[in-house]
């Protein structure tokens, strides 16, 4: 399939997923200037929450410097074209989230469940359908499933009301090869009307090759960060695959110079840390581990004098998905009795 | 036989059934009917191949054996939105129902929490919360009964296979009802949960991520011993509840990492989400029977209330 003069349409996750990186403290003067920068830079669709989605303050994930009302209600008044998205995930956040980012001027939902588990959608993406919404089925931790089951999964949710699906690969674990198997057998299976989308994380620094992949196999919207700035090692850099999407002819509506200066000028800046690929967010790309498991096992690897990285490869060999991290300080913690560097329990 | 009381059971999927094996091993309740509302129901031909009478008109089938067959005590296992309905029939005619849906028209019920005082009131209908919650209530109460809990906060992961078709439609229900017990039994002054489905093969074991957040300095030593007092309590009637980490302490924050194998009666071991709620459920029955046997309670009729036209 030729991508030459495709439009799509990409989806910012800088100020969502983004989160994750900042420990969900972004101010609300740094989502401001982001989302300002966004919106003049022709970006036309905004992510704004906890990086775990509505609802996701909380121990286990991280309070936030403020509630996602706040946040959402400092950026949807600015924006002058783009519109704000929403995630939210079935059992972290609820239908009455989902009511208040509704009434906040929320165009997009996005209902995010682990690949295998779109039946926990049901609810929330009835809803949001009978609201009007923009509504998205977002099939994380997508290379767990088989092109078969992502396909079944996809179809429930379409079936609930979902006009968009997601392949979501939130470990940044697959490879091009896998990209188009999934995202071909899921495009063949859904209604033609229904869009489809892909989200990547650059662990193995494959967020713009998989997307590229992605919209070759029918993708017509793709999430990307500013400077990367996400879970793991980041997004697919944004003002890097519009470039590329620019020499290949592939449509965004994105100015180049405008998205690469907010990258620059304004989330570089911003960040704690370089976003980059360290071993321990390679190893989460290498073992197929949950991209914002991350900065906890740095921490409890500190903590508990286990490397990072072998905590992660062990939350990989457990089969642990999005959301569990309250395994990452437990895992440590038995690593650690084993070695002898913790008392027993 | 007749020193035991007599229950019926509505709903004869998983959790129905296995109810049945944890009522016949005990020596005070007697489940004597099973009621569905599906002829061909694979549950209702088990109960009756156990020797148990069933019905497949619902609720309705089992109201006028009620009093002949002298069942006391009734089980809800099927959805929030007939229970009320279930409850009012049953409570009208004298029977003791225990709610194992989300639909919590009576209070929460935690055993080794609070059963003594719903004892102590009478109650004849009592909610049991749900599997999250009482896999993690004990554990937030057995902390906030020593000192203040601003915030109470529980995760709970079940095996994909152990999520049954109720749970997964109404998820928002779980996490809604879990954080409401969390704050009203539990003991915290605000409560959250959290629910993952996780499809790992083999199955997962249920896991229970509890976190507190104190009010002030946590007192260790004292939290510690109570959080071991309490898991004792519940190891009473769920033996493979377990204590795998923790309690960490971190600032004003104490973390237990519980597991929950369960019995493996009719359910296998890794649905330990749903083998604790059946155990509290039955190990509620059984402390209302004793009191029945024993004279101290004599269920009386609940009489319909006038419905606004």
């Amino acid at each position: 399939m030729t991508v030459k003069a495709k439009k799509i349409l990409v989806h910012d996750m800088t100020l969502r997923d983004g989160m994750h990186p900042k420990r969900h403290l972004l101010t609300l003067e740094q989502m401001k200037a982001v989302a300002t920068g966004l919106d003049a830079a022709g970006v036309p669709l905004i992510e704004v929450t906890h990086g775990d989605g509505l609802g996701g303050s909380s121990v286990n994930y991280g309070f936030p410097a403020h509630s996602d009302e706040e946040y959402l209600s400092a950026v949807i008044p600015l924006m002058r074209r783009a519109r704000v998205s929403a995630l939210l995930l079935p059992g972290i956040g609820t239908v009455d989230h989902l009511k208040m980012a509704k009434d906040l001027g929320v165009h997009t939902i996005r209902v995010a469940t682990h690949c295998t588990e779109a039946d926990v959608a049901e609810q929330h993406i009835t809803l949001a359908r009978k609201m009007e919404m923009d509504t998205v089925g977002f099939l994380m931790m997508a290379h767990m499933a088989s092109p078969e089951r992502l396909v079944r999964e996809a179809r429930l949710m379409e079936a609930y009301g979902a006009n968009c699906i997601y392949v979501t690969d939130s470990a940044g674990y697959m490879l091009p090869d896998e990209v188009m198997e999934k995202v071909g057998a899921v495009r063949t299976a859904l209604q033609p009307e229904t869009e489809l989308g892909f989200h990547g994380h650059h662990n193995l620094a494959m967020g713009v090759a998989n997307s590229l992949a992605a919209v070759e196999c029918g993708a017509n919207r793709i999430d990307a960060a500013a400077a990367g700035l996400g879970a793991g090692a980041g997004n697919t850099p944004l003002e890097v695959f519009i470039a590329v999407c620019i020499r290949m002819g592939i449509e965004t509506g994105v100015d180049l110079f405008k998205i690469q200066d907010v990258a620059e000028d304004i989330v570089v800046p911003l960040m704690d840390h370089p976003i980059r690929i360290d071993r321990d967010a390679l190893t989460l790309g290498y073992a197929g581990v949950y991209s914002s498991f991350l900065l906890f096992a740095k921490r409890a690897g500190k903590k508990y004098g286990v490397p990072a990285r072998e905590i992660l490869i062990e939350l990989g060999r457990r089969g642990m998905v999005g959301g569990q991290e309250d395994m990452i300080e437990d895992a440590a913690m038995t690593m650690a009795r084993q070695r002898g560097l913790l008392m027993a329990a | 036989m007749s020193n035991k009381i007599k229950c019926a059971l509505i709903g004869p999927g998983n959790i129905g059934t296995d109810l049945v094996y944890k009522l016949k091993r005990s020596p005070v309740l007697d489940p004597v009917w099973m009621v569905g509302v599906d002829p061909t129901s694979e549950g209702l031909r088990r109960a009756r191949e156990m020797g148990i009478k069933t019905t497949d008109r619902g609720v309705d089938g089992l109201l006028p054996f009620v009093a002949a067959d002298g069942v006391q005590i009734a089980f809800d296992a099927t959805s929030a939105y007939v229970h009320a309905e279930n409850s009012r029939k049953l409570t009208e005619l004298g029977v003791m129902v225990i709610d194992l849906t989300p639909a919590a028209i009576g209070p929460f019920c935690v055993p080794p929490v609070n059963l003594l005082e719903h004892l102590g009131k009478r109650e004849m209908n009592v909610n049991m919360v749900t599997c999250g919650g009482q896999a993690t209530i004990p554990i937030i109460a057995a902390i906030s009964r020593v000192q203040p809990v601003g915030y109470g906060e529980i995760v709970a992961t079940i095996s994909s296979r152990s999520a049954g078709p109720g749970t997964r439609k109404n998820i928002d229900e779980f996490t809604r009802t879990t954080a409401a017990a969390i704050e009203r039994v539990g003991g915290a002054r605000q409560g959250k949960a959290i629910i993952i489905i996780n499809p790992a093969e083999p199955p997962l074991i249920m896991r229970d991520t509890v976190h507190c957040l104190t009010e002030s300095e946590p007192d260790q030593a004292a939290i510690t011993a109570s959080i071991d007092a309490m898991i004792e309590q519940v190891r009473k009637y769920v033996p493979g509840y377990t204590r795998v980490n923790g309690p960490v302490f971190d600032g004003h924050r104490v973390s237990v990492f519980m597991e929950v194998e369960g019995l493996g009666d009719f359910l296998p071991k890794y649905s330990g989400n749903l083998d604790i709620m059946t155990a509290a459920a039955a190990r509620t029955a059984e402390m209302f029977a004793e009191e029945i046997l024993s004279g101290r309670m004599v269920l009386k009729p609940v009489p319909a209330v006038a419905m606004a036209a």
